[in-house]
């Protein structure tokens, strides 16, 4: 069944999911590869942003892209508030580890409890021009509902990358992943910093929800499938590394649709899980930690 | 004097007498009102990928015993319903099932929604000896071969392979003949075993399989999957899908261009308003199962004044605003349930499980026989298709002539667009 238009159309495809997986893990990046902060509940944030994204959609008509930019302002805000009760009830004790864990555990359950009795258990979707769609390029097959993620997923990296490599919060939140203590001997306060930082991880949520909507259906509790794929995304492109977060959504994205293409679909996610375990035991801070 | 005194006397034996009889019926109200209830209790998916559906069920339930209530309930008794979230998650149905008759000491036990969820209640009611009334459960009893099973699906005696049988009976009507096949379903326990029944009917009809494969339930992007089937360039494409791949195959058919003859088969999920509205005119064409649909050969009694009710509450409650899928059938096997204990007038398992056995009965959803293995004596699948869809109104929807009925020719409401490429023009 191998044919090179196959395998090209299997590898575009592939990106294009590795776009959105980048969208969707770049929060975990920055809580977890930078703060060190195990926010597990990081995806029913995304499929909060995903409802947001919904009602706007519904009720004003708002394509949800611009939908889901709209709410990133708010969804910045809920993360400062979120990291600001972690650190007073956890992290100032030290009791972040365990007890940390247990936060955002019951965080997830609340924020899904709560969509279901807003929003109830019936799957939402939406209806946009670019779904259900695709341009031929040649012999390649372009998904509009996939293509739109990818670009945006890029354009969000990008900015995020740039946001902590050229502006002086960036670098200030670099430098509290590296050394707090370093940070305060400069001036600056560490818990401003990572309440920016944590803040910014969430608001990308309501972006990447946005995409998902796009993509597929939601119901409340469709985050909890992301879990092991973003978390997995994080660690091999290297804590923290936002870069890196992209190649490594992009390579398990790859991954995913030439097994699907060509072995079956059953094994995408063992190959995709299969390849991090190899990657790991060859270079285990992640391809591109420190 | 004394005949003052016999006066009074009178007078309290007459207010004694009095407040005595009205001791007594307030005594008599109490007791009777204290006639325990009959409880009938469940694990259904509440909240989770299957929870769209398990409320809807409940929803239908509900309104079930508020109906049998206001009636004055069953043999004189009311009725209750103890229900918990299982959560969608089969690992949770064994405890929730074991509380129930452990615990709470339920008189019935019914099944939640679906197969992956009534595999794991079944070695626990089947120690206990209950009667289980199963809701969409795809050959649940077929290794058990319990005898108090009762499943309200119309698969017939052999559901696995009903599910695809009028699907390939279809195909096999055209001219010129149709040869080649790819199945395709996801990871989960009602796919694979409509997948086992596809393949062992396409094995008697003598159809070539140029794809087979599954994909894992937490799949994303479907475009590579469908890609791969175009590639193999099938005449037919049967698809056991549940609710977010459905919408993700119809999408990635559309956006790959794939356009075999026929396409569908046991795809969940599209039987929902919520997708039809959103899929709209990509759903035309499609060949699929069904259980119900609002065409006039189908018209039971009492199943228009239930979907009223029904639907006058579903905004309300989140669920599926038509409920055209499973919740007339939630009902109809609470009805079955409720006309067995009525006509033997009793709770034992036995009694009323030797009742439904011997039995047919009237639901909104027509007549109901159930045979050896618990399964609908006689099947009454229902092959569907997508027909006329114009744009993302809910009413079309609601009534005839958007889903015709193709199969059996017994309830036939339309004729087949042919092939699946003419019906999306």
């Amino acid at each position: 069944m191998f044919s090179f238009e196959l395998l090209l159309n299997a590898v575009t495809a592939g990106l294009l999911l590795g776009g959105f997986y980048a969208a969707v893990s770049l929060g975990i990046s920055v809580t977890f590869g930078l703060l060190e902060v195990a926010n597990i509940a990081h995806p029913v944030f995304i499929i909060a942003g995903a409802y947001g994204a919904y009602a706007l959609n519904t009720a004003l008509a708002l394509d949800p892209i611009l939908a889901g930019l709209l709410l990133t302002p708010i969804f910045y805000g809920l993360g400062v508030v979120i990291y600001r009760i972690y650190y007073v009830s956890f992290e100032q004790r030290g009791e972040q580890s365990l007890r940390g864990l247990v936060f955002f555990f019951g965080l997830m359950f609340i924020v899904e409890v709560s969509l279901l009795l807003v929003y109830g258990v019936d799957y939402r979707m939406i209806e946009t021009s670019y779904i259900g769609s695709s341009v031929l390029i040649g012999p390649i097959g372009i998904s509009l509902r996939l293509f739109v993620p990818f670009v945006v997923g890029l354009i969000l990296t990008l900015a995020v990358y740039l946001f902590l490599a050229k502006t002086f919060y960036g670098k200030a939140i670099m430098g509290v992943s590296q050394d707090s203590l370093a940070l305060r001997l400069m001036g600056a306060d560490p818990v401003q910093i990572k309440t920016i930082a944590f803040g910014l991880g969430i608001g990308t949520a309501s972006l990447a929800g946005a995409l998902l909507l796009v993509i597929a259906p939601v119901e409340p509790s469709i985050g909890r499938e992301y879990i092991g794929r973003v978390f997995a995304i994080t660690v091999l492109g290297g804590m923290g590394s936002i870069g890196g977060t992209l190649v490594a959504a992009l390579i398990l994205g790859v991954a995913e649709s030439l097994t699907a293409t060509f072995s079956g679909p059953s094994w995408a996610l063992a190959v995709s899980f299969g390849l991090l375990l190899l990657a790991l035991a060859v270079r285990p801070a992640g391809l591109f930690g420190r | 004097m004394i005949r003052q005194y016999r006066c009074r006397i009178r007078a309290w034996a007459r207010r004694g007498v009095l407040l005595g009889a009205i001791m007594l019926v307030i005594a008599w109200a109490s007791v009777s009102q204290a006639a325990p209830a009959i409880r009938i209790g469940l694990g259904m998916a509440l909240t989770g990928g299957l929870a769209p559906n398990g409320k809807a069920a409940l929803l239908a339930m509900e309104i079930w015993r508020d109906e049998v209530n206001q009636k004055g309930g069953l043999i004189g008794r009311p009725v209750e319903l103890v229900y918990y979230d299982d959560q969608t998650k089969p690992a949770a149905v064994p405890g929730i099932y074991s509380k129930l008759l452990d615990v709470d000491n339920v008189d019935f036990v019914i099944s939640g929604y679906g197969s992956n969820l009534i595999a794991p209640a079944m070695p626990i009611v089947i120690e206990r000896q209950r009667v289980f009334m199963g809701l969409f459960g795809l050959a649940n009893n077929e290794k058990f071969n319990y005898p108090y099973y009762f499943q309200i699906m119309p698969g017939g005696p052999s559901p696995a392979q009903e599910f695809s049988r009028a699907f390939f009976a279809l195909a096999t009507q055209q001219n010129p003949k149709l040869r080649t096949v790819a199945l395709v379903g996801a990871d989960a326990e009602y796919p694979h075993t409509a997948l086992a029944g596809a393949r062992e009917n396409l094995k008697k009809l003598g159809f070539e399989v140029v794809y087979d494969s599954t994909y894992p339930p937490t799949t994303v992007d479907y475009t590579p999957i469908v890609r791969s089937i175009k590639a193999t360039n099938p005449d037919i494409v049967f698809v056991a899908s549940y609710p977010p791949d459905s919408v993700g195959l119809v999408l990635a058919a559309h956006e790959v261009g794939l356009r075999p003859k026929l396409f569908g088969g046991g795809m969940v999920g599209l039987q929902f308003a919520q997708f039809q509205t959103k899929l709209g005119a990509k759903l035309n064409g499609i060949v699929n199962y069904d259980f119900w649909v609002p065409e006039p050969t189908l018209d039971f009694p009492g199943i228009n004044a239930f979907l009223k009710k029904y639907q006058a509450q579903a905004e309300k409650a989140g669920v599926d605003p038509l409920g055209h899928y499973l919740p007339p059938w939630a009902y109809a096997m609470m009805q079955v349930l409720g006309q067995a204990i009525e006509a033997t007038k009793s709770t034992d398992q036995k009694t009323v499980g030797d009742y439904i056995h011997a039995n047919a009965f009237d639901t909104i959803v027509g007549k109901v026989k159930f045979g050896a293995n618990g399964e609908w004596e006689k099947a009454r699948m229902l092959l569907v298709q997508y027909q006329h869809i114009k744009d993302n109104d809910l009413s079309q929807f609601a009534g005839p002539g958007k889903r015709v009925v193709l199969l059996p020719e017994e309830w036939k409401s339309g004729t087949l667009i042919y092939p699946y490429a003419e019906a999306l023009k």
